[in-house]
């Protein structure tokens, strides 16, 4: 092998110039993709991060994915069930404090009730559908980031105002109000209810900002017409990457609808799936075009060194051991193309981090977001080392397999 | 009993394609062990071609070469390498040495490869081969900076360094001077008068008449063997 590896480094130190080329079109393609698996898993993570930080993780509400069985039907089975109607049927959780007792004795994380109903709100002319949340200020805290996403008043200001009400920045900026200001909140059974908004919050999510108000869960169930009602459980895991299965843990024991943060989103998480498969692709392919270089500088070595390889080959050195030598070329080029790569992918991570982008949602200006994992460097330049030693055997494959009589004829 | 160090026997060697061309054709010949066996022949007569299938650099369309032996008409390319670098030694017209190495560099390529001594060992029989061969001097040095002669001269103790039973040479003078060709002569007759078996191809009547043994060959088979003394030992033209 000692002797592959000078025989290589002789021909690879002998060519400074397309070496270096070689080893630049590596680093440059190991440096970038470091930096693209970077900032898309930062940008990735943070945005992950958001969500997981404004919604609660598993969210159990006052409904069933499938009609449940009834008594009738498990007696008989000819009987054939239609247009039931749920006459008089109170909503909400059934004995909701046994629940949250049941689930609080065996879930990694905390739950908390909510009421969850529609209303209208009405400020200065200005009417907007929303979404009102009736909390337990005090169970809330462990339940989601609402009290750090405060921006004016505290979640305790709800029971100081009269009907007091927390609102997003962006409703509050479209409907005109301002801390202490009242609002005229309408429900759906025509309930009207004087409000005084108590504080403003920004999640960062817009969909969120623009439609989510929270109450006193008191207040929510006056809203709905429906004294003591609990409709939702909201629960919050000290894994969220856990609530899928919790979810479900859940649903099996209380029969009722529990979502996790994952289902919720599950069309914009595909959307993530999508962009990983485009942005590995590319990252792929620029990967494999960094090696081009490498099998270029390859595909002059072996034409120009066709007469050794035949001179080595009548000595009675193996094909394959002939062939390593390119390889083992390759690989030299690869590997002091991917230090390079690794020290230019830091720095333009280092470079990305430092920029900042305005984000018109949220209306702050924050920097671009860089995840830094070993992982991205080890994987880059595994697949460069491989896309080298790859766009080396080809060429090398065929210079050694031709004849040396063929080559020491040719030169005779 | 003189002992047989290389054996071709029926050897045929066809270039196959739209037109078919015998380069040998039905070759026997035994070379003994420590004998020094000219080839001659007009150009196109197949010389070189046999001597490619002797150091088993070309392998035969029909026929068997034995080398000290050795059957290697079945022997897979791999096989027939590893008989190339331990039992035969080449020399070529031109040096064919590696040119970004050094002299003693160029030696010690087919000891490396070979794998069978220390680091240290081969240096010394590098050194000691160029030493023997007047080159003690220029071990250092690259192909570039030797002249013609010298570098043959590498090229022959590159050729001896796994100490193999064959010396195949392909015109070994064809391209030195006078002074240069009468001392590689001289080298590859020592040689042979060491124990060592020499093949080699050569256009010059002088030089081959100083072999043991001279094969003339005329399209692809052996027209004439004659000995040292002048006197023809077989006759097969026509044959």
């Amino acid at each position: 092998m000692k002797l592959l590896f000078n025989i290589a480094w002789t021909h690879v130190s002998a060519r400074v110039r397309q070496t270096l080329v070689g080893m630049a079109g590596v680093a440059m393609g190991v440096g970038f993709t470091i930096m693209m698996a970077g900032l898309m898993q930062g940008s990735q993570i943070d945005f992950l991060r958001q969500l997981v930080d404004t919604m609660p993780h598993i969210t159990v509400d006052d409904e069933r994915r499938s009609v449940p069985t009834q008594p009738a039907e498990r007696e008989y089975a000819a009987v054939q069930m239609a247009e039931i109607a749920n006459v008089g049927k109170r909503p909400g959780i059934k004995y909701p404090e046994s629940v949250m007792s049941s689930l609080g004795s065996w879930i990694p994380g905390e739950v908390a009730p909510s009421v969850k109903t529609t209303a209208i709100i009405d400020h200065g002319g200005a009417r907007i559908g929303i979404t009102l949340t009736g909390i337990d200020p005090r169970r809330e805290v462990h339940v989601s980031k609402l009290a750090s996403q405060m921006r004016e008043g505290k979640l305790d200001d709800l029971s100081r105002a009269p009907n007091g009400i927390l609102v997003g920045e962006a409703l509050a900026e479209k409907l005109g109000v301002k801390t202490g200001n009242t609002v005229l909140l309408v429900g759906g059974q025509g309930i009207q209810l004087n409000s005084t908004v108590a504080g403003l919050f920004r999640s960062g999510l817009k969909r969120v900002d623009e439609s989510q108000i929270y109450s006193l869960a008191g207040t929510a169930q006056v809203m709905m017409g429906q004294s003591g009602v609990v409709n939702q459980l909201r629960l919050r895991l000290n894994d969220p990457m856990s609530a899928q299965k919790v979810a479900a843990q859940v649903e099996a024991q209380t029969g009722y609808k529990s979502v996790s943060w994952q289902e919720a989103n599950a069309d914009l998480l595909s959307t993530f799936t999508v962009r990983d498969f485009i942005v590995l692709t590319v990252m792929g392919a620029m990967l494999l075009t960094s090696s081009f270089a490498t099998y270029n500088i390859i595909s002059t070595i072996t034409h120009e060194k066709r007469q050794d390889i035949a001179i080595m080959k009548s000595l009675g050195m193996r094909e394959y051991a002939v062939r390593r030598i390119f390889i083992i070329e390759s690989i030299i080029i690869g590997v002091v193309g991917i230090l390079f790569g690794w020290i230019l992918g830091y720095l333009l991570c280092y470079g990305w981090s430092k920029i900042t982008i305005f984000n018109p949602l949220t209306g702050t200006t924050v920097p671009l977001q860089i995840y830094y994992s070993a992982m991205h460097y080890v994987v880059a330049g595994g697949i460069s080392l491989l896309c080298c030693a790859g766009a080396a055997y080809f060429p090398a494959r065929k210079a050694t397999r031709v004849h040396p009589v063929d080559i020491i004829r040719g030169a005779s | 009993m003189t002992e047989v160090a290389l054996q071709a026997v029926e050897l045929v060697r066809r270039i196959e394609g739209v037109v078919s061309h015998t380069l040998v054709n039905g070759i026997d010949l035994a070379v003994n062990k420590g004998e020094f066996v000219a080839i001659t022949g007009p150009s196109g007569s197949g010389k070189s071609s046999l001597l490619y299938l002797l150091g088993l650099l070309d392998a035969p369309s029909e026929g068997e070469i034995m080398i000290c032996g050795q059957p290697t008409s079945k022997l897979s390319e791999t096989e027939r390498a590893d008989v190339r670098l331990t039992k035969c030694g080449f020399v070529f017209q031109f040096h064919f040495l590696l040119p970004e190495f050094t002299s003693l560099d160029n030696v010690l390529l087919p000891m490396r490869a070979a794998g069978r001594m220390t680091e240290g060992e081969m240096r010394e029989r590098g050194l000691a081969l160029l030493g023997s061969l007047g080159l003690g001097e220029h071990a250092n040095k690259r192909p570039n900076q030797l002249s013609g002669g010298q570098r043959q001269r590498v090229a022959i103790a590159r050729a001896l360094a796994n100490r193999p039973e064959i010396i195949v040479a392909d015109e070994p003078t064809g391209a030195l001077d006078t002074a240069s060709t009468e001392q590689v002569f001289s080298i590859l007759r020592d040689i042979a008068d060491q124990g060592q078996t020499v093949v080699v191809v050569t256009h010059d009547p002088a030089l081959a008449a100083r072999a043991d043994r001279r094969i003339h060959i005329v399209d692809g088979k052996i027209a004439e063997i004659t000995g040292r003394d002048g006197g023809e030992l077989v006759c097969e033209m026509g044959s």
